[in-house]
């Protein structure tokens, strides 16, 4: 038998009532618009002006050795693949220098303070007696915070995606609100569609007020396109949505999805380069790191902010966020059950 | 066999637990069948079968003749038990909303006008009365202007003006031409409403026709009812005495033959009740008096 078609008209009929539900409750809408803007603004407090304390050197070739080279201790050193790559990194100050111990060059960025620290111990060293000869990167001053910005947002989109779908569904399935839909024609990919719609929406309007904000507050730079940074929100939402619709996907229970949720968030939360750099992560929880969403939206934000990356440039971001999206949908319809 | 709807040899096991254990009748067009059974009996379980909400472990469910497809959906209204709407929804939202999941529908303001909504369209679901909230879920049953009504105990928790206009609501229903399938614990309900009643006990219906060819069946008897301290012994008297708590009932196919034994006694009639005995008596008397566990 022929599976009948997504009818829109049902489609819109859930996703409208979601959205007056969602506008219509006061206190949690206000929640849902304060909280990031504290989040945003309260570490842009904390945090202004000074790095966390902690120097990087990234290494070309084995960290190990270079260290034992160096000599120079409290620094972490970063194992390195690809020098443009690193150099990028310098650039965007995740590392304060980048050291070719073979060809005996190291890069510092112009306008990092931590760079010229390092760089002045290095020099001080008579490592060998070789001498290392000085590369320069240019750049504007990044201040932790401008590194931040994208990441806290990111980090509260997701947890409004993955609660704001999650918790809705489990509460309506434990009170027979989706019973009540299943004894109608809706089927369950139209109820998830107009619920992963309407979250969007909302993710999308409260997420880019919030940006336009803070930018005319803390003046952070945004080197690339903004209609690029819209797909990575867009494409990072769509993602994290469907992967709450996983988790309510059958469970009645309040509680256990709330667990569920927090076993996806809390590794997004500190894996995924919200607060520092996941090249600072030791490799075994990089390749984790590269398997979380939430990794991929911030890394893409950040090469839109602060490098000025084009749409081309973010693409395999934005692409790898869908393919994570379909995978997330598939196993979500076809989990799904009304009780 | 011109049923609407019939049902043949359902059963359904959850794990070890027999809830519906091969339950078969069917339901005329027009016709108003009741389903009565002490909680857990199975009415539910058997219910959500029929609505094709619930997978039968075993038996057949013929609409019209024939197994139910999608388009059975479409073609039945269903009123559940225990429903929440969603929040932040007016009464009118909540009409427009299920309208616009069928492709056939009432208008509204006929249904509005049908279940009396008029007075409080404009407020939260979650916010009205419980008797308006019953007629809201009943016009949300009937939006799709279904062939086939089912009411899973709608007047449970009402109070008793609400539940008598919920009873006339539901004949403005069948009046129309609906066939209605109730379930119900309020036997003076059931006795009210349904043209045809099965009274289900342990997954099994074990009493099945209508409402008063069921008490002649089951009782040619009368009751007579008074206080124990007024009676004394009731040996000797042309009844059945049966103990109800405080009174005792005496059951008799001679009212007057036993009202002039009771004067002869001497016995005081001040509190002397006369009654027919009612789907109560019948539904206690099949399922049991005794405290269930």
């Amino acid at each position: 038998m022929m599976r009948p078609r997504l009818d829109p008209r049902r489609i819109r009929a859930v996703f409208v009532a979601r959205n007056r539900e969602f506008f219509r409750d006061r206190a949690t809408l206000a929640w849902s618009v304060l909280l990031p803007v504290a989040i945003v603004f309260g570490f842009a407090f904390a945090f202004s002006g000074s790095a966390p304390e902690r120097y990087t050197i990234g290494v070309l070739g084995d960290p190990a050795a270079a260290e034992r080279t160096l000599g120079i201790e409290h620094v972490d050193y970063a194992r390195v693949r690809d020098r443009s790559r690193g150099v990028e990194q310098v650039r965007q100050h995740e590392l304060d220098l980048l050291i070719d111990a073979r060809e005996q060059r190291y890069w510092v960025s112009d306008a990092s303070p931590k760079g010229y620290m390092l760089e002045r111990v290095l020099r001080g060293l008579n490592v060998d007696e070789r001498v290392y000869s000085r590369e320069s990167v240019p750049g504007r001053v990044i201040r932790y915070v401008d590194w931040l910005v994208p990441g806290l947002l990111a980090m509260n989109m997701m947890f409004t995606a993955l609660f704001g779908v999650g918790f809705v569904i489990v509460r309506y399935r434990k009170n027979g609100v989706l019973k009540r839909f299943k004894a109608t024609p809706l089927r369950p990919a139209e109820y998830l569609i107009a619920q992963l719609g309407s979250r969007l929406m909302i993710i999308v309007v409260i997420t880019s007020a919030i940006f336009v904000g803070s930018h005319a507050i803390l003046d952070f730079p945004i080197q690339g396109n903004p209609l690029g940074l819209l797909l990575v929100l867009i494409a990072g939402g769509i993602c994290l949505i469907s992967l709450g619709l996983i988790v309510a996907a059958r469970t009645a229970s309040e509680e256990l999805a709330g667990g569920l949720l927090n076993l996806f968030s809390w590794p997004m939360m500190f894996l995924s380069g919200v607060w520092f750099s996941v090249e600072g992560l030791h490799p075994w929880l990089q390749i984790v790191a590269h398997g979380l969403p939430l990794t991929h939206v911030i890394d893409a934000a950040r090469a839109v902010m602060i490098d000025g990356a084009g749409l081309a440039a973010i693409a395999p971001q934005l692409g790898l966020l869908l393919a994570m999206a379909g995978v997330f949908l598939a196993i979500g319809a076809a989990l799904f059950r009304w009780e | 066999m011109d049923y609407l709807l019939e049902a043949d040899e359902l059963v359904k096991h959850y794990g070890d637990l027999r809830a519906v254990d091969g339950v078969s009748f069917g339901l005329q067009p027009g016709a108003c069948f009741g389903l009565l059974g002490p909680n857990g009996a199975g009415k539910t379980t058997t219910v959500e079968m029929l609505e094709g909400l619930t997978e039968p472990t075993a038996g057949t469910i013929r609409f019209r003749g024939a197994p139910r497809g999608d388009a059975f959906r479409a073609r039945a209204g269903i009123q559940f038990q225990n429903t929440a709407l969603p929040d932040y929804m007016a009464v009118r939202e909540a009409l427009e909303l299920f309208a616009s999941l069928y492709p056939h529908t009432l208008a509204l303001d006929e249904l509005i006008d049908l279940c009396a909504l008029e007075g409080f369209l404009g407020q939260y679901c979650n916010r009205i009365s419980g008797g308006q909230r019953q007629r809201l879920l009943l016009a949300i049953a009937l939006v799709n202007d279904p062939d086939i009504v089912f009411l899973d105990e709608p007047t449970t928790g009402l109070d008793p003006q609400a539940r008598r206009n919920f009873w006339s609501l539901i004949e403005r229903i069948r009046a129309r031409g609906k066939t209605v399938l109730l379930t119900t614990h309020y036997m003076e309900e059931a006795a009210r409403l349904c043209s045809e009643i099965a009274i289900v006990d342990h997954g099994r219906i074990i009493a099945r026709g209508a409402p008063g060819e069921l008490l002649s069946e089951h009782f040619g008897e009368t009751v007579l009812e008074l206080p124990r301290a007024d009676l004394g012994d009731p040996g000797g008297l042309p009844a059945t005495a049966v103990d109800a708590g405080d009174r005792v009932e005496l059951l008799t196919r001679d009212v007057a033959d036993t009202i002039a034994a009771l004067i002869d006694r001497g016995v005081p009639l001040e509190r002397l009740r006369i009654r027919e005995r009612t789907l109560e008596d019948l539904f206690l008397e099949l399922t049991g008096r005794t405290m269930r566990a």
